[in-house]
Formats: structure tokens, C-alpha cells, sequence
């Protein structure tokens, strides 16, 4: 029972499913940067570097785009063929 | 029982595996952790249950408990028992459902893996029971020899060569073991398994703390975990993926508590895996860089040295081996039920395996620290302790590893095997043991992260600490959540990489590729000056056999008979010759 001819269709086809899913996930950013200004923050060991409002939300976003941004180059200088280890591509 | 050290109990009970089948051998793999976990619940108590005179002045200890091996004792046993109960289908014959086109789950060898696995659960209860380094020395050893089955059961050619490295590697590592025990002997007169430390313990110090590193994880040792996790057996790697690992975090925790250099080297471990996790394709690899940036906070904890900071580290260990052991699990299922775990092979499989890709998104959210789930109330204990400290860049650093720890574990790997691009594979869900012991996983991981202070007071240092307030609920979620949009944007905009078929180079290119370059290319320079000398004096003897032959060979004017004739003349030329002087 290898590759079916029917495919089933999941609710990740549905480009309309998708659109309402990153749109709930908008919305639960809005109400995180949100929930920031009306209870502040006021944690026990505060940090001297995560003083500025929605620190940890540029944080996060900054992060993820970094970490690409640095891994791509990263990518032209390490990448190899699947076999490299095998005898393959041995000049590179 | 309870004087008996619990590894006893496994090395008899593999021998009873190894003599069994079927149904007797399937109760005895899963009473065997089940039994010796409630005895060490129950009935051992912290201190010295067996100990011996050795060689004289030195006490052998193969049973020591205190509240840090007793944790490690309950996560072995635990760790065990999950391994086993998803591994107990193997020798049932085909898995029904599978679309693999070859069984990478080496069930003809079932008999073999589950011996192996018994004897290093075995071996890794031994190592954290053990008082004293000999003791400690030989389990280390055990842990290398009896798992490596466990890659070679997979049949493959890479797995035996994979084999090889991770046995080598590890023997390297005892072998610094025993130096440094040694060492520590001459010097102390004592083989106690104890804090060593780095400052007025000298060479020994640093060679042992190698020995650790080297099963730990450490930058430029690390490369035995991507290499051997994913080309072992989908059961195999669950059990390596729980105790080696585990082992060495012990083994710092017992030794090296409030190291500095152990901040900076578990911050670089946190660091740089990240970054090959978002390059790798085979998913059981980004896995393994996935361990090494977990072991990364556990081995900075360790450093930092505060109570907070180490009862984080072992806190995030025990964590650790649940969700990870979770996820590994899942893409054990995959494997199982696909034959493959490369993003560029997978995708869409959550239409025909949605429990698998609900129990991964678990161990996915666990290992991010969403609140209620386990790695919040683990992590976030060495996070604060860094700030406690003022290791305010460090701090840093880890923040953005626990970003990461989002994009590689949290969403690559369910996103690129179960959801992404619909591969058009459909498999079936796998065997109902792997479905229960990944579900058993999923409840511990919200277990712990929802009533954090029942699991607190297992650990080994008193602490005050409350990991639920709004403000941490708060960071951390606004954290994950805008890396997580991070992630769409960069989807949306193309700028995330593919999956590409492909390997990238890191520092295991020193052994398995340059070092063979060396060897092979001085010793063919080498070979060629040997050949060449070699020729050179051969030349020479033959030329000079040649004139000696010629003066002196057979035909040669020195060696040539002259007649009796001749002989007569010259004697008579002489007579004459004398005659003539005499007169």
C-alpha cells in the first residue's frame, strides 16, 4: 500500500485553514505585547540588559532572523555531498 | 536487594533475556526497570550500602547513594523502562503499516538489542552508584562496549563504520579516565569519586575533566553524537540518547561543581549547534545537535555552581532524557514506519499519523519551555542563577540558544516530517507500544512542568525557587511566540534555507577526513623515498657485485686457472732471471 492514488486532503491543504491560523497567531503576539503594558514586568532577579519594553519579543524575532542570516553563509562554506564522508567530492 | 548495587539486577536479568523469547522475554525487559526502580524508590536510602578493601590502602565502593545519584538512579530505571516498552515489538516480525522499503529497525537482532540495551541501562546505574573512580572507570568502559550493539544492529555498512568511531572514541575517554584517577591516587591516596576540581589538582584535574568532556559533549568532542544517534537502530538510539550523556553530566556534577571554565564551554555548547540544526537534513542529526545544546545548559549550570544552578542542571538532565528521549522516539516512529527521517523525504504525515505528530509537538513544546511543560521549570533555573551570578553576557547567549531550541527542535521537526510539503507518503501509525511509551513521555513532560515542586524535592541542593510568576510566564512566551513569527516571516519571505541533500562539515572532518589525508598522503611521500633509497642502494650493490664479478667471477682475469705450462716458463724465467743476478 505504497503512495495511494487518492490523497487524502489534511486541514494544512486548506490555504484558507493556514491564512486563520497565522491570523490567531497575530493576535496572540498583539495581546503578549499587550498583556506586557498593562501588568509590566516584575520579576525577582531582573536582568541590567532586558530593561526596554517588549524586550524579549525583538529578542525573539532577532534571534530566529540572525541565526538564518548567519547559518546560510555558513551553509556555502561547510555544505558537502551526501556521500563526502564516503569518498565523495574528495578536493573540497 | 537493597545492598545489592542496582546495575546486579540488570547484568542478571540480560542474561535471562538473552535465553528468552516472545511473551517471557517481553515481561522480563519491562519487570526488569519496573522492579529495580521501586526498589530504589523504597528501600535505598542515601549512604554507603557495599564497599571493599582494594589493593591494600584503596576502598573499592560499587554502592554509594546520595541524593544525586538517587535522581539519576530513578531517571536510569525510568529511562529504561520507556526505552523498553517502545522497543517491544522488536522480533514480531514486519510492522504493519510500514512503507520502509528495508527494516531499519534490525528486528532479526531483537535478542542482541535488547542483551545490549539491559547491559547499558546496566552500565549507566553502575556509573552513578559508583564511590570511587575504578569503579567508575570500568562502567565507563561498559557504557561504550555493550551500547555499541545498538548502532551495528542497524546492519548498515555505516553503522558498523559508525561503530567503530563511537567505540574508539569512548575507549579514548576511559582510558583518560583511569590516567586521571591514577593521577589523583598517586597524589591523594584516595580513588574517591569526589569533587576534583581544576585548582591544585593539576594535570590529573584537566585530564579527567577531558575524560567527561569527551562523553559530555564537549566543542570538537561533540561530533560522536551526530555521528552514532542518527545511524543507529529508531529503538537503539532512544537508550543512547538517555544515559552516556547523562553519565558525564553526573560525573561534573559529582566533580567539578563551580568551574568557570565549564561556563564558557557550556555556553558554547548551547551556541553553536543551532546553527548546524537549522543546515541539517536528517532529522535524527538535528536531534543530536539538539543534545549537545541541551547538554550545553546543564554543563554551564554545573559551572555556575550555585544550588540553584546545579539542582538546574541535573533538574534539566532529568527533563532532558524525557523530552528528548520523547522526540527521538517520534522520529523513531517515522523511521520505523517510513524507513526514512530526512526533511527532504518527509512531510505531510500528520494525515496518517496524527497521534505520533501530536506526542512530537509535545516533546517539541517541552524542550522550547512553553509554560507547563518541563523544560520551563528545568531551564529557567540556570538561566536565573546566571543572572544571580551576574553572568549577564552569558545570560544573553542562552537566551538566544533557548530561541533556537524553538526553530530546531520546537518547530523544524515536527513542521519538516509531519506538516510542510505533503510528501505523498502514507504510513501508518506505529506499533501501539511505541504510541504508549511516547504517551507516557508526553505526560511526564506536563507533569513536570505543571506541579515543578513535587519533582523539586528530588533534587540534590535546598533551593528557593518559583518558577511560576507572570513575568517569567510572560518573557517566555512573548519569546517563543515572536520567534516564532520570526520563523513565518522568514518562511514567507524565502529566506529560510531548504532542506538540501547534503552534509556540512564539522570538526569530525579532522578524523574522518583529514587525518586519513595525512596518513595517506606522508605515507605515500614516505613510500616514495623508501623506494627510492631502497632502489638507490640496490644499484648500488648490484654495480658493485658487477666489477668484484668481473675481476673475480669466472671468467674473470683474476680467478682465471692458468696451465702447469706457463707455470714451468715463468719458474724457469726466474731461475734464469736469478742465475743471471748471481753471476
Amino acid at each position: 500500500m505504497r503512495h495511494e492514488p487518492k490523497q487524502p486532503i489534511g486541514w494544512m491543504d486548506k490555504p484558507k485553514f493556514v491564512k486563520r491560523l497565522f491570523q490567531v497567531f497575530y493576535v496572540l503576539a498583539g495581546l503578549l505585547v499587550l498583556a506586557e503594558i498593562v501588568l509590566g514586568r516584575t520579576t525577582e532577579h531582573p536582568h541590567p540588559y532586558e530593561g526596554p519594553f517588549g524586550f524579549y519579543a525583538v529578542y525573539g524575532f532577532a534571534s530566529f532572523w540572525f541565526l538564518v542570516l548567519l547559518a546560510k553563509p555558513m551553509r556555502k562554506l561547510l555544505i558537502r555531498s551526501e556521500d563526502y564522508y564516503e569518498g565523495g567530492q574528495d578536493d573540497d | 536487594m537493597t545492598s545489592l548495587p542496582p546495575f546486579v539486577l540488570f547484568f542478571i536479568g540480560a542474561i535471562a533475556v538473552g535465553f528468552t523469547k516472545g511473551l517471557p522475554r517481553k515481561v522480563l525487559v519491562l519487570a526488569i526497570p519496573l522492579l529495580g526502580g521501586l526498589n530504589l524508590w523504597f528501600n535505598v536510602d542515601p549512604g554507603v550500602h557495599m564497599q571493599f578493601q582494594f589493593l591494600g590502602e584503596y576502598r573499592l565502593t560499587p554502592f554509594r547513594a546520595d541524593k544525586l545519584s538517587l535522581l539519576f538512579g530513578y531517571l536510569f530505571h525510568l529511562a529504561a523502562f520507556l526505552g523498553f516498552l517502545y522497543a517491544l515489538h522488536l522480533g514480531d516480525g514486519d510492522v504493519d503499516g510500514s512503507v520502509a522499503e528495508d527494516d531499519p529497525s534490525g528486528g532479526d537482532k531483537a535478542g542482541l538489542q535488547h542483551v545490549s540495551a539491559m547491559l547499558y541501562a546496566g552500565s549507566a546505574l553502575g556509573a552513578v552508584f559508583a564511590g570511587d573512580f575504578i569503579t567508575l572507570f570500568v562502567f565507563w568502559e561498559l557504557l561504550a562496549v555493550t551500547s555499541v550493539f545498538l548502532i551495528w544492529a542497524r546492519g548498515s555498512e555505516r553503522s558498523y563504520a559508525t561503530g567503530f568511531r563511537y567505540l574508539i572514541i569512548h575507549v579514548v575517554s576511559g582510558v583518560l579516565l583511569l590516567s586521571g584517577a591514577l593521577m589523583i591516587a598517586h597524589r591523594t591516596g584516595s580513588i574517591e569519586f569526589g569533587h576534583v576540581g581544576l585548582e591544585g589538582s593539576g594535570l590529573a584535574g584537566w585530564i579527567l575533566l577531558i575524560a567527561f568532556g569527551i562523553k559530555a559533549g564537549f566543542p570538537l568532542a561533540h561530533n560522536w553524537i551526530t555521528d552514532a544517534y542518527p545511524e543507529s537502530t529508531p529503538t537503539g538510539t532512544v537508550f543512547l540518547s538517555a544515559f552516556t550523556t547523562k553519565v558525564a553530566v553526573y560525573a561534573l556534577a559529582r566533580s567539578y561543581v563551580g568551574e568557570d571554565v565549564l561556563i564558557y564551554i557550556g555556553t558554547a555548547m548551547t551556541f553553536f549547534p543551532i546553527f548546524y540544526a537549522v543546515l541539517e537534513n536528517d532529522l535524527r542529526r538535528v536531534l543530536g545537535y539538539s543534545m549537545i545544546n541541551q547538554i550545553g545548559f546543564m554543563v554551564a549550570g554545573i559551572g555556575i555552581g550555585t544550588a540553584l544552578a546545579v539542582n538546574g542542571a541535573v533538574a534539566h538532565a532529568f527533563a532532558d532524557v524525557i523530552f528528548k528521549g520523547l522526540l527521538f522516539m517520534s522520529m523513531g516512529a517515522v523511521l520505523t514506519m517510513t524507513g526514512r527521517t530526512k526533511g527532504t523525504d518527509l512531510g505531510g504525515l500528520y494525515k496518517t499519523m496524527p497521534f505520533t505528530a501530536t506526542l512530537c509537538v509535545v516533546g517539541a513544546m517541552a524542550i522550547s519551555a512553553f509554560p507547563l511543560f518541563s523544560a520551563f521549570v528545568t531551564k529557567s533555573m540556570i538561566m536565573v542563577a546566571a543572572i544571580e551570578e551576574h553572568h549577564y553576557i552569558v545570560w544573553l547567549f542562552m537566551l538566544f540558544a533557548s530561541a533556537g531550541v524553538l526553530e530546531h527542535a520546537g518547530i523544524k521537526i515536527p513542521f519538516f516530517s509531519f506538516f510542510a510539503h505533503d510528501s505523498g507518503i502514507r504510513a501508518k501509525e506505529p506499533p501501539k507500544n511505541m504510541l504508549l511509551a511516547m504517551s507516557i513521555g508526553a505526560v511526564l513532560c506536563v507533569l513536570i512542568g505543571t506541579f515543578p515542586s513535587q519533582f523539586y524535592t528530588l533534587l540534590p541542593m535546598e533551593m528557593d525557587y518559583r518558577p511560576y510568576d507572570t513575568t517569567h510566564v510572560l518573557v517566555q512566551l512573548q519569546l517563543l511566540c515572536f520567534g516564532a513569527l520570526g520563523f513565518i516571516a522568514l518562511m514567507k519571505t524565502g529566506v529560510y534555507p531548504d532542506e538540501k541533500r547534503a552534509v556540512h562539515i564539522d570538526a569530525e572532518v579532522l578524523y574522518r577526513k583529514v587525518g586519513p589525508w595525512l596518513v595517506r598522503s606522508v605515507g605515500g611521500t614516505v613510500a616514495r623515498i623508501d623506494t627510492y633509497v631502497r632502489a638507490s642502494v640496490l644499484e648500488f650493490v648490484a654495480s658493485v657485485l658487477h666489477v668484484t664479478s668481473k675481476a673475480h667471477g669466472p671468467i674473470g682475469p683474476l680467478a682465471r686457472s692458468w696451465p702447469t705450462g706457463s707455470m714451468v716458463l715463468w719458474v724457469a724465467i726466474l731461475l734464469v732471471g736469478y742465475l743471471l743476478f748471481y753471476l
